[in-house]
């Protein structure tokens, strides 16, 4: 299907236009951010971001650069428009999700500007399916202000350590309590559900620990069904970095590599349920 | 023990830890101890001359919760930490993980009177002890929800397990499903041919799934029908007891108060297909008959101001146990001494209870 990335003449351009080999490079990531029905997607010379958003105090984003994609080329400075990610997703899985070695779904996505649906081609040995997802008005997406100069605390984990540990949280807890310091607990996890609470603590000589920069102690508070969609990105990823700044607000960044061994990046962004100042323990 | 009851009581002792449950209709009893060997470190605190060592219960949910994935505690979790803290109303656990990780939990407890079943092996008048795997073969006959079993010793000795069926139910419509056990595939078999009692599987499978895992022979100890069958495994560290109600007798119910006399059944003849709707009609016990004198076939409870723990008030029959259930429940109070004079068995003890191996 020749679709040449033209300067747009007589309706022939297209406002984004993008291939790639193996659509799972892109489903994959997008279901690691899938915990609302829609997204917004932005699309700029350096690549694809698909954010997500819940009640004002939480907002995902996955990156996929350009150079993930072997076809990427956008118009205008950016192109920006708000899709059913869960239709995407099942679009892009049509083919089924099931990953048998040497077959992979190709993916051709082509966007001709605001108000036209988002076409997709899908092909797998032989077969074609096109798919036509309308699009809305973006929404106006929530920003953190969270720059990597306000950050108070950082770590850098290896996501093995993290992941049976975020797959076991105590969901009758409505919160998920962050402690991070420079003396003990170092860095801790709580809940506080039915059947009591519960604590997990990594200290910072853990083999796990890939960096450990805490200036202050810190213990925030967020409303764990918030963050229990990210369990599905640490569950991709290898590495991740928790940060917070000094207002609480928390920054989860995790490191994918996908199939190839490219890198891509998921982050979530969280606002406290409370600001408690001193440890709890 | 989560088959067996909802709260799971912990009970440290000089002598290890207790953990136990115990039903809602107070029908099945279960315990197991940890000796202090069993553990790396063992402190079960210190009783002053008038407080006995503490014990709680917790709830059996939350409690399991932090064990629930054993395939990942095995790989992961390097020794767990118990602490009970009665100031602070907290039971801790602490699993200590790999790469320095440490999970700690507090659940919250209650305090609970010590929770004991009156119960006596060296009283029951047959013995079995098989490996957990012939009976774990053979319970694996009946269909999942089968309620209740009948462990029965045929007159040539022939050991069989046969699912109840409710007298209510037709003959017509009912599956019955025996199977005989020789006598050789048990470790020791010391039993009064004749016999029989009938338990529930529910409560009896969760032990049966413990046994096999941990390869001990189960021992199960027997009296009269209505009289509570104790099956037991033990080990250099542990032991365990599980205290099952049996469904008591017609027969049994005639006899008066004061004697624990054996009940005569229908002997059970070999062609017993013949003999089954004349066998089933023997079962059948008295249900209206229990607004009389207090069920024959438990001790009665007598005041005993050695036993300073102050034990809960349960009679013989209690309610609760629901009616077309017709399970004795089991007695709860002051535990007996063996050896004490009490209700004499007429019936003697066919061989000396002897070490499981």
């Amino acid at each position: 299907m020749p679709f040449s990335a033209q300067p747009p003449a007589s309706g022939e351009g297209y406002a984004l236009s993008a291939s790639l080999d193996n659509a799972r490079h892109l489903s994959s990531l997008l279901r690691a951010v899938h915990f609302q029905d829609h997204a917004t997607f932005l699309a700029t010379a350096s690549g694809l971001r698909v954010t997500v958003e819940d009640a004002k105090c939480i907002q995902a984003n996955a990156f996929i650069q350009a150079e993930i994609f072997q076809e990427f080329s956008v118009q205008e400075e950016s192109v920006m428009f708000r899709i059913s990610l869960s239709v995407l997703l099942d679009c892009l899985t049509i083919f089924g999700t099931s990953s048998l070695p040497g077959t992979s779904t190709a993916l051709r996505m082509c966007y001709r500007g605001y108000g036209y649906p988002l076409m997709l081609f899908l092909e797998e040995g032989g077969v074609v399916t096109v798919c036509k997802i309308s699009t809305q008005e973006p929404d106006e997406l929530l920003d953190f202000d969270f720059c990597s100069t306000k950050v108070v605390n950082k770590i850098i984990l290896q996501s093995e350590g993290l992941r049976e540990a975020f797959a076991e949280l105590d969901m009758t807890s409505e919160v998920l309590q962050i402690t991070m310091s420079p003396d003990k607990p170092y860095f801790r996890l709580s809940t506080f559900g039915n059947a009591g609470s519960a604590h997990l603590d990594y200290p910072r000589d853990s083999d796990l620990m890939e960096a450990f920069h805490c200036t202050q102690t810190q213990t925030n508070r967020y409303k764990i069904s918030l963050l229990k969609p990210s369990t599905k990105a640490l569950a991709l990823s290898c590495k991740v970095s928790i940060r917070t700044d000094a207002q609480g607000f928390l920054s989860l960044q995790y490191m994918i590599r996908n199939e190839d061994g490219q890198i891509c990046f998921v982050e979530y962004y969280c606002c406290p349920d409370e600001n408690i100042t001193e440890a709890e323990l | 023990l989560s088959r067996i009851g909802d709260e799971l009581y912990l009970e440290p002792t000089e002598s290890g830890l207790s953990l136990r449950a115990v039903n809602s209709s107070r029908s099945a009893f279960a315990s197991f101890l940890f000796a202090p060997l069993f553990f790396q470190l063992y402190e079960p605190g210190s009783a002053g001359p008038d407080t006995e060592l503490f014990r709680c219960k917790v709830h059996m949910k939350s409690f399991l919760g932090i064990f629930r994935s054993l395939p990942s505690l095995e790989k992961s979790v390097g020794k767990c930490l118990i602490l009970l803290k009665p100031r602070a109303s907290r039971l801790v656990l602490q699993l200590h993980c790999k790469y320095g990780v440490t999970k700690t939990h507090n659940l919250a407890f209650q305090e609970c009177e010590r929770l004991q079943a009156v119960f006596d092996t060296q009283r029951c008048t047959s013995r079995l002890c098989a490996p957990a795997r012939l009976l774990a073969d053979a319970v694996v006959h009946f269909p999942p929800t089968l309620a209740e079993v009948t462990l029965g010793i045929g007159p040539s000795g022939k050991i069989s397990l046969r699912n109840y069926v409710e007298d209510e139910a037709e003959p017509s419509k009912t599956m019955v499903t025996e199977l005989w056990l020789a006598e050789d595939e048990f470790q020791s078999v010391a039993v009064a041919p004749g016999s029989h009692i009938t338990f529930c599987l529910k409560e009896f499978r969760g032990l049966l799934s413990f046994a096999e895992a941990s390869n001990l022979p189960l021992t199960i100890h027997f009296d009269e029908p209505g009289r509570p069958v104790i099956f037991t495994l033990d080990d250099t560290v542990l032991e365990v007891h599980l205290v099952l109600a049996t469904l008591s007798d017609l027969e049994s119910n005639s006899q008066s108060p004061s004697t624990n006399g054996v009940s005569h059944l229908p002997a059970l003849s070999d062609e017993f297909a013949d003999d089954l709707e004349s066998y089933m009609a023997a079962m059948e016990t008295n249900e209206g008959g229990s607004e009389g004198p207090p069920s024959p076939t438990f001790p009665l409870r007598t005041p005993q101001p050695a036993e300073s723990e102050p034990e809960e008030e349960e009679e013989g029959a209690v309610p609760g146990t629901p009616p077309h259930k017709k399970f004795r429940s089991l007695f709860f109070g002051s535990v007996m001494t063996p050896g004490r004079p009490g209700l004499a068995t007429t019936q003697e003890v066919l061989a000396e209870d002897s070490d499981g191996e």
